[in-house]
């Protein structure tokens, strides 16, 4: 009976090996798609146990933080926001029924305290439960509340306001706004508000004609290729034929060979247009792409809550292969459509010697006992042009504020760069459908010497130029940090 | 001869360390203060061991010195796991434990001359085929769950169908080391199929009707299941015909087939195990709750006291029935893979040393028997696991040592006594090999 019996233990063996493979891929392989499961609560209801970290502002204002409801076995915690709509752009929500948006959701982990799995066992053999840390950004309160209100009284938009030596997003807002409070009793209301949509973030997911303040990639293009000099000369007529279709100038004034400081002071599309041909699609394409154009900017956000800027075509974004208007493009126009923070980058770029630091929300993470775990560490991201092609190009934005289109942009005592931009958006149907319809824009950056800040401001559905809705809420708000500093 | 025994002492020494570690750690998570409480149930834990220990230094000196020892750390970890569940329930835990003990105790004094057992083998398997009717039994009865599992007789509640597994191995074990050789030599081929003798096919039809007859009367397709696989172990092990066990478990999966689908709740069970998301809210809850907590728990668990058992705020259960039929779902939670593995691990090496047990016994009825009583362990083990994990429809039974149950823990004791019993008596056959091996006349 011996070998029988040694026989049946090896199957035993067996059964038991079974049991491990089943434990195992229960708890190991499939683990993932089970916690996705949607019958599947345990996960929700885990992180309702855990204390989320709190969201900051940089001077310490509490943007989002956890309280606690219920106690003993009934304990859990649910988000609160304290600011209301003022910072529902761009740090988005978290519930538990709702899910996470935005940087909730992007610094997830860091809110939660998720450790790795080494790490939580020590946790785990000294008594600590997980908990989460706080976030403080970058966000500067006086300006994100400046830019809010500023916006809400111009119409719907966005403003990006970056740090140019650092990449630090000081301000990132978007009207139509929303309050994150309401998300659970509201999210389905928020969702079929199609035409104000409060639930996009402009300032990262609005793409919009930047029309001319695209001049000023175009002209670093052709500063930095030395395609033209500052002192360049381009005869610039009222109108220019383009693939069969005229190219004007505004009021179709002709102003004969200029250089660069005045045509972009008078914002002259013949010039540019010309430009823009001369430089040819491989280098124009390859200025746009190392300001960031035809990919998504680098910034703490969702990936598909950032949109790409570019050309857009049937399948996607063009490249230097496809063929284009490039008197258009350089002009802003043609099927080009860029993001307010796409804008932001290139006139932080411009104000930082030429180099584009990453924009980041974020600034360091503290964990519950006060301690620092981790700080911004401001990285390049490319320098699409030479500090001197920065400087002759600062000189001629100096040029647009002080003297040319975008005078309301100029605040006393400091030197402003900037440039304006109206781009015509007949038949929208988010302004209801009206011929009149502008997108308004101003790009630029202060002091213009020393920069501190740079910003892009847009408003949709305007019959104004950029430097009547634009240019004053980049005045002021680049007056609030700069007042702050 | 106590070299045994000291190695079962030192043995001991891990488990009394765990439960105080273990017990700590629930401490810890739910007062954030260490309690010393925690060491005074270690500190008794480790005293009843002790007090085992040495009864059986007197008692069965030659014994297997490992069984107890893993045997105790199985029940050090269910009273931790329940205990980080309920206080209350580890207070009853303890209390059958002790019991446990005491039921051990007394089998090994009155059942030292175990083949006794033999003599009354009918009036044994009369008896535990009379305990598994007994929840069908009006007044007595009682359902749970759609399975007639218990019965309350007064205060006294308990589930029969623990005990009646004991009584049902001791009957096949006596009948079938009495059987054997005509079941061997009778067997016939037909059409290249060994077919046992029709003359002893009887008592094997009983064996099998009886299952059947647990599937329907009392509709519970585990404890069948574990009953009819312990069957066929022991009759692959007394006869060494492979084809008895293909023959007797192609009968079971059509009995089992055909109950399925006419006995409602089988039928529901079966159902539910090949797609619980049809019913991801009713009858799907319990097994989908149990594979989510064991996706949560991932390589090294969530810790002890981690686990979301109840809906917080509310009573609802999360992980239904996590003290007893889940428990297993409930320490992948929270111990992860890993602990996991450890726990199956240690009912492989019970199941080792049972084996090891039958393979050195002397005589045919301890050998089978002693195969029985492992196998019928080890098969329980795996039915309440493999239920859990979805390699098998879930049924109700109890996890050995580790569920919250008294029938379970007390009647387990009097299985491990029984085992320690045949190994005392085979070890000693085996160092003194000149004298009772011989009279008894060995294998």
């Amino acid at each position: 009976m011996n070998r029988q019996i040694v026989k049946l233990f090896a199957f035993i063996a067996l059964l038991f090996a079974v049991l491990v493979g089943f434990t195992s891929y229960w708890a190991v392989f499939d683990a993932k798609a089970l916690k996705e499961k949607e019958a599947n609560k345990r996960p929700l209801l885990e992180q309702q146990q855990i204390r989320r970290g709190r969201i900051l502002a940089a001077d310490g204002t509490v943007i989002a933080k956890s309280v606690a409801k219920g106690r003993g076995d009934g304990l859990r915690y649910v988000r609160r926001y304290p600011q209301g709509s003022l910072y529902g752009h761009p740090i988005g929500y978290s519930f538990v029924r709702q899910g996470d948006s935005e940087f909730e959701q992007f610094h997830n982990d860091e809110l939660v305290g998720e450790e790795s799995e080494f790490s939580s066992i020590l946790d785990e053999l000294l008594g600590h439960s997980q908990e989460g840390n706080d976030v403080v950004t970058n966000l500067d309160p006086a300006a994100q509340r400046t830019a809010l209100s500023d916006l809400e009284e111009a119409g719907f938009g966005a403003v990006v306001a970056i740090e140019p030596s650092t990449g630090a997003v000081k301000v990132m807002a978007s009207n139509k706004a929303y309050d994150p409070n309401r998300v659970p009793y509201e999210l389905e209301k928020l969702n079929r508000n199609v035409i104000e949509t409060p639930l996009l973030n402009r300032a990262t997911q609005g793409l919009y004609p930047p029309g001319s303040t695209f001049k000023v990639v175009t002209a670093a293009a052709g500063l930095e290729s030395e395609t033209i000099t500052p002192e360049t000369t381009i005869d610039a007529p009222g109108t220019l034929e383009v693939e069969g279709t005229p190219l004007q100038n505004d009021f179709n004034e002709s102003f004969g060979p200029i250089s660069l400081d005045t045509a972009l002071t008078n914002s002259v599309n013949t010039w540019f247009g010309q430009l823009g041909q001369q430089l040819g699609n491989d280098l124009l394409f390859e200025t746009m792409e190392k300001f960031g154009f035809n990919s998504t900017p680098p910034i703490d956000l969702p990936d598909d809550e950032v949109y790409e800027s570019g050309v857009s075509g049937e399948g996607g974004l063009l490249t230097a292969r496809d063929p284009v208007d490039l008197a258009r493009v350089a002009i802003g126009q043609e099927r080009l459509l860029a993001t307010p923070l796409q804008m932001a980058m290139v006139a932080a770029a411009v104000a930082n010697r030429g180099k584009l630091m990453k924009p980041q929300i974020w600034n360091r993470v503290v964990d519950p006992d006060g301690r620092v775990t981790e700080r911004l560490d401001p990285s390049e991201y490319s320098q699409p042009i030479s500090a001197e092609a920065a400087a002759e190009l600062t000189t001629a934005m100096e040029g647009v504020v002080s003297e040319g289109t975008g005078t309301n942009a100029a605040i006393s005592g400091v030197a402003v760069a900037g440039k304006t931009g109206t781009a015509e958006t007949p038949g929208n149907v988010a302004c209801g459908g009206g011929a009149d319809e502008n997108q308004a824009w101003f790009i630029g950056f202060a002091p213009a010497d020393e920069p501190k800040i740079a910003i892009a401001a847009t408003v949709e559905c305007t019959t104004q130029f950029g430097n009547d809705v634009a240019a004053p809420i980049f005045r002021d708000v680049a007056e609030t940090i700069l007042n702050g500093e | 001869m106590s070299s045994a025994r000291n190695r079962e002492l030192v043995a001991l020494v891990p488990v009394a360390i765990l439960l105080t570690a273990g017990f700590a750690a629930v401490f810890a998570q739910e007062s954030t203060r260490l309690d010393n409480l925690s060491l005074i149930y270690g500190a008794y834990f480790l005293a009843i061991c002790v007090a085992t220990h040495v009864y059986l230094r007197l008692r069965l000196p030659n014994a297997d010195p490992y069984l107890f020892p893993l045997v105790a750390l199985l029940t050090a970890f269910g009273l931790v796991m329940i205990y980080r569940i309920d206080d209350g329930l580890a207070r009853d835990q303890a209390n059958w434990f002790v019991l446990g003990l005491v039921l051990f105790a007394l089998t090994i004094q009155f059942l030292r001359d175990y083949e006794v057992l033999e003599r009354y083998r009918y009036t044994i398997a009369a008896a535990g085929l009379l305990l598994l009717l007994a929840p069908r039994l009006p007044g007595i009865g009682q359902q749970v769950n759609g399975a007639y599992l218990g019965v309350k007789l007064g205060p006294l509640a308990f589930q029969p169908a623990e005990f009646s597994k004991i009584a049902i191995v001791v009957f096949l074990a006596s009948y079938l080391r009495e059987n054997r050789e005509v079941l061997i030599v009778g067997a016939r081929r037909v059409l290249g199929v060994t077919l046992p003798p029709l003359k002893h096919f009887g008592p094997m039809l009983v064996v099998w009707g009886a299952s059947m007859f647990m599937l329907v009367f009392i509709r519970d397709l585990g404890s069948s299941l574990m009953f009819f696989a312990a069957f066929l172990a022991l009759l692959y092990v007394a006869t060494g015909r492979f084809s008895f066990v293909v023959i007797g478990m192609a009968m079971f999966v059509v009995g089992a087939w055909f109950f399925a689908s006419t006995v409602p709740h089988v039928h529901d069970r079966v159902e539910i195990w090949l797609d619980p998301y049809v019913s991801p809210e009713g009858s799907g809850y319990q097994i989908l709750q149990s594979i989510f907590a064991q996706a949560d728990g991932g390589l090294f668990g969530k810790g002890f006291g981690q686990a979301l058992i109840t809906i917080p705020g509310t009573d609802a259960a999360l992980l239904p029935a996590a003290q007893t039929d889940t428990i297993y779902s409930l320490i992948v939670n929270e111990l992860g893979l890993f602990g996991a593995c450890g726990v199956v691990l240690v009912y492989l090496l019970i199941a080792a040393r049972g084996f090891k047990i039958a393979l050195l016994a002397g005589d045919g009825f301890s050998k089978l028997l002693a195969t029985g009583l492992t196998a019928v362990f080890s098969i329980q083990a795996f039915v309440i696991i493999g239920g859990v994990t979805r390699a098998i429809p879930l049924t109700g039974v109890t996890l050995p040592f580790i569920s919250y149950g008294g029938s379970s823990i007390v009647a387990n004791f009097v299985l491990l006594a029984l085992l320690l019993l045949i190994s005392d008596r085979a070890r000693r056959e085996a160092v003194e090999p000149a004298g009772r091996a011989l009279a008894l006349g060995g294998t």
